[in-house]
């Protein structure tokens, strides 16, 4: 499988996205900013950091870079799309999910564990996934999802629910949301469900020595799926 | 442009004396631009004029040193032809002014010292210290100096791995922050500051030149006094993104060898950056000041000279370099500009618009700057306080722990490290709130720990044996995750070098830290020096912090301190002497402020490392913890919390009070957890080394037992260490 990891000025997380897909077997490809064309992929990721320092809303500048037509086309193809964190931030910029990123409930940076219960329905994220209560890490300002109750509705009514943030036995509640989000949740797929946009970091939780090694089955599972 | 007399002289921090030194040296009265130069490369920050005499009695070779003090950070060899590149520096005064741009570009300064070198930052540490809790100002100085260095730290992408936070009250008006890097290079694609060559090109690169921070060096070596706010414009203000970019393009533009020589422009900006490239090559450097970028209209060559902007870096190119420097520069979108070049004049001779503004030979601004003998006193050692069974009387051990792990300074520090991204690069294997911070070294079996300490009132009761306490804390604290110790950098944090107890207080912690790094051999190869932490002519108690480096060869045999297994056996390495004076438990229990710190036996400290981390390599040991602040008693609650589990502690039988057993805090101790059936071979080794030992309980579920005290709850005892905190920053 082929993926291609995007790069703007200020990504942080691109060479941890590139070690991680490649550790899982990806042939991935790094694309900067400012090309036109994504190489052919069967994967797009957009990686976490701070593109063009995050000086206006976070990913608004991103949203309007060269490479973003590109992806946007891959996406409405139907391509998989990634937005880890900033590329998450970025997704909700471009308009390929709905919602807003506000700043996290008590203004504060968050860098820690934390468990989401993925949503295992029709999509090819977590499909088929052998554990479905993962503990991921974030690391973020700007996490807390907010929606219009239509939208929230519409996204619970058609399993656009991707990951909600829970506590060790996948217990959903007010205690185990780290940042305000609405529902708790920590990431969305659009309506067909080939893009997904996600605060929490698979990528760095993917060794035993690490934090966490849960990332490894995100990855594990999003390849098998996708043969 | 107006006439430079000695009153002007004065107003930029010189004194009479040095004023009259530049006339005679020139041969002539300096111009303005030229006192301007003269001032920031002779102050304290950049000349070392009070401190360098002590300083070069360091121990700083070492055979896996490759580079010691005087360049942009300190290398040292890491084995398969990496290296690391390291260094500590402060960013006291300008964070006191304006803590969150102040924090952030302290970070900011000690990660360009270190991609200057050519290594890709990998790690962050900070030792921050402020002033009382209940002083008014010190809540609003936190929140902001956390933000800041998170601010940088985090947006940069570089984790920050470990740190140290105190109170006291001597800072209460002249705040510490000390930022600590570490980076990873090829030891065959290591860069320097040296220029060399005649007519190569100097290359001004990164954000643009304004008007922020000029003088910001004359105000770090400056006394604070009731009109600081005034200073605030003289803080500089830092763009992490900026310095990303300028990061990733210096990388690119050192894959190949078109850079001679390169020097960020940190203190005194783009004086000190020329001065320092051409001083170390012996060459002449010509500038033309009218093309280098500025932010701002209308800036003249003196303030260009002393603009501190930040994101900037100087290089001197190959010739027939500049195009392909250009590209990559243009790439990441940041401003490129041949502003000069090397001669063999040995002078700095400026340019603004075709005239010549200044020509100073260079050599009267390093060599001939001033170096001072200050008067010190020396200290003498307090006397011993005697406690006695009295002082003990209606203390339970429970009430006394529970304080002591609520106390600002031994209390959790999640609230500030959660803000911080510890795990960006995806090597970090341990997050800070251990005794070190590690990363692996990418790609390689290996890992690299590190750590930063302090401790004030040791230094402060007695400069020689806090001096010497540190450099110990600091090995071990290395010691305990696994790690060789292989070198440290220091930052200098002292009162008014005028003073002769101030200058005494340095004088011996130098000589202090000196005696622990050769014994330890455990070499200083990079740091900075911090005078005038003072206000209303009040200084700061005497804070060296050391920063400490050390190797793990398999990263998968490091260990951290939370207790691992119920039935495993708890021993104590290194005797316990009963040394409460300077202790917490003196200080918050007993309200005995007075007294000599713990004494420093080297040999045992070095003897109870080296087999410590024998038994570490031998997978003796499931966790480890040196013994610090609080003593036994705290370390153990502090593995108990970390691991979600309890200990039973042994009746005791020593011939000390039971509160001096668990609450001194006498140095080279370990408290090391060992499995049952290891315990006779780990006896054994320890007695075959000469280590004394004792074994004081054994590994439980959720409680802390001691004999005749009710059960203390570990989830209880973790609320307390945390909260306190969260609730001062919150309320």
């Amino acid at each position: 499988m082929k993926s291609s990891v995007i790069i703007f000025p200020g990504s942080n997380c691109d060479r941890d996205m590139d070690v991680a897909l490649k550790k899982f077997g990806f042939k991935n490809k790094m694309v900067w900013h400012n090309d036109n064309v994504i190489p052919k992929s069967d994967l797009v990721v957009l990686p976490g950091g701070f593109s063009y320092g995050d000086y206006l809303r976070c990913g608004s500048i991103a949203a309007k870079s060269n490479i973003i037509n590109s992806v946007i086309e891959f996406a409405n193809k139907g391509g998989l799309v990634i937005g880890i964190c900033n590329g998450f931030q970025i997704l909700i910029e471009t308009g390929l999910v709905t919602g807003a990123l506000l700043r996290n409930k008590y203004l504060k940076f968050i860098c820690k564990n934390i468990f989401v219960k993925a949503n295992k329905t029709q999509n090819k994220y977590f499909n088929k996934i052998k554990k479905d209560i993962l503990e991921l890490h974030i690391a973020h300002n700007d996490g807390n999802y907010f929606c219009s109750e239509d939208d929230l509705k519409s996204m619970q009514d058609n399993d656009q629910i991707a990951v909600r943030y829970c506590d060790s036995n996948g217990e959903i509640s007010e205690y185990s949301n780290p940042n305000g989000s609405i529902q708790n949740i920590a990431g969305v797929f659009n309506e067909k469900k080939n893009i997904l946009g996600m605060m929490p970091h698979p990528e760095r939780v993917i060794d035993s020595c690490l934090s966490s090694n849960d990332g490894s089955y995100f990855f594990e599972n999003l390849l098998s799926n996708m043969k | 442009m107006i006439e430079v007399n000695e009153k002007i002289a004065i107003d930029h921090g010189l004194k009479k004396d040095e004023y009259k030194k530049i006339c005679e040296l020139l041969k002539r009265n300096p111009n303005l631009t030229e006192l301007g130069i003269f001032s920031a490369m002779w102050n304290e920050h950049c000349s070392y004029k009070s401190s360098k005499k002590h300083l070069k009695k360091l121990n700083t070779k070492g055979k896996k040193v490759i580079q010691g003090p005087g360049e942009n950070a300190g290398v040292i060899d890491i084995g398969d032809d990496d290296a690391i590149v390291f260094k500590i520096e402060s960013h006291n005064h300008p964070s006191f002014i304006e803590p969150y741009q102040g924090a952030a570009t302290g970070v900011g300064g000690i990660l360009r010292d270190v991609f200057t070198m050519g290594a890709r930052p990998i790690a962050n540490l900070n030792s921050i210290h402020f002033g009382s809790p209940s002083n008014k100002k010190t809540k609003s100085l936190l929140r902001g100096v956390v933000q800041g260095i998170g601010g940088y730290g985090n947006c940069i992408g570089v984790p920050t791995i470990a740190g140290q936070t105190s109170f006291d009250e001597s800072y209460n008006g002249n705040i510490l922050v000390n930022a600590m890097t570490l980076g990873l290079v090829k030891k065959d694609k290591i860069f320097y500051s040296k220029a060399a060559g005649l007519n190569k090109p100097v290359i001004y690169v990164g954000s643009k030149t304004g008007r922020d921070g000029i003088h910001g060096a004359s105000m770090a070596s400056a006394k604070f006094d009731d009109k600081i706010e005034e200073k605030k414009p003289t803080v500089q203000v830092g763009d992490p993104f900026t310095e990303k970019l300028l990061l990733e393009a210096c990388l690119e533009l050192m894959r190949d060898d078109s850079i001679i020589a390169i020097q960020d422009m940190g203190a005194a900006g783009l004086t000190s950056s020329s001065v320092e490239m051409a001083s170390k090559g012996k060459l002449g450097i010509e500038l033309h000041l009218d093309k280098v970028p500025c932010r701002e209209k209308n800036m003249s060559p003196y303030e260009i000279m002393l603009s501190e902007s930040q994101e900037r870096m100087l290089i001197v190119l190959e010739n027939g370099k500049e195009k392909k420097a250009k590209e990559i520069f243009d790439k990441w979108n940041l401003d490129f500009s041949v502003i000069g070049k090397t001669t063999n004049s040995k002078n700095i001779e400026l340019y603004f618009d075709k005239n010549k503004v200044a020509n100073i030979p260079i050599d009267l601004l390093s060599e001939e700057a001033p170096e001072y003998d200050r008067k010190w006193k020396k200290s003498k050692l307090p006397q011993k306080i005697k406690f006695t069974k009295k002082n003990f009387k209606n203390l339970k051990i429970t009430d006394v722990l529970k304080k002591i792990l609520a106390s600002p300074n031994v209390c959790s520090k999640e609230w500030i490290w959660e803000q911080y991204d510890h795990t960006v690069m995806g090597d970090t294997i341990q997050k800070p709130g251990g005794d070190a911070g590690v990363v692996r070294v990418h790609g390689s079996e290996k890992a690299i720990a590190a750590t930063v300490d302090s401790s004030a009132s040791y230094c402060y009761a007695h400069p020689l044996s806090g001096g010497k306490q540190i450099v110990c804390e600091t090995w071990r604290n290395l010691i305990s995750v696994g790690a060789e110790p292989i070198a440290i950098t220091n930052c200098l944090n002292f009162g008014n070098p005028e003073k002769p107890e101030n200058m005494g207080e340095f004088v011996e912690c130098v000589e202090g830290l000196n005696e622990a790094s050769k014994y330890l051999n455990f070499p200083v190869v990079s740091g900075n020096v911090s005078f005038y932490n003072e206000t209303k002519d009040k200084g700061i108690k005497p804070t060296p912090t050391i920063g400490g480096v050390g190797l793990i060869k398999k990263y998968k045999d490091m260990i951290t301190m939370d207790l691992k297994e119920t039935g495993n056996i708890i021993l104590v390495v290194g005797k316990t002497e009963g040394h409460l004076d300077q202790s917490i438990f003196a200080k918050e229990i007993l309200n005995e402020k007075k007294g000599p710190p713990p004494e420093i036996n080297l040999f045992n400290e070095k003897n109870n490392g080296e087999t410590v981390l024998k038994l570490i390599k031998d997978k003796l040991i499931r966790s480890a913890h040196d013994v610090s602040l609080g003593g036994i008693m705290t370390g153990i609650a502090k593995m108990c919390i970390k691991g979600k589990k309890g200990i039973n502690f042994y009746k005791y039988k020593g011939l000390i009070d039971k509160f001096e057993f668990f609450f001194s805090e006498d140095q080279g101790r370990y408290i090391i957890e060992v499995k049952k059936e290891n315990v006779d071979k780990v006896k054994k080794i320890l007695d075959k080394n000469s280590n004394h030992y004792d074994l004081i309980g054994e590994v439980i579920e959720g409680n802390i037992s001691i004999n005749d005290e009710p059960t203390l709850s570990v989830d209880k005892l973790a609320d307390y260490n945390k909260n306190w905190l969260n609730k001062y920053m919150v309320n």
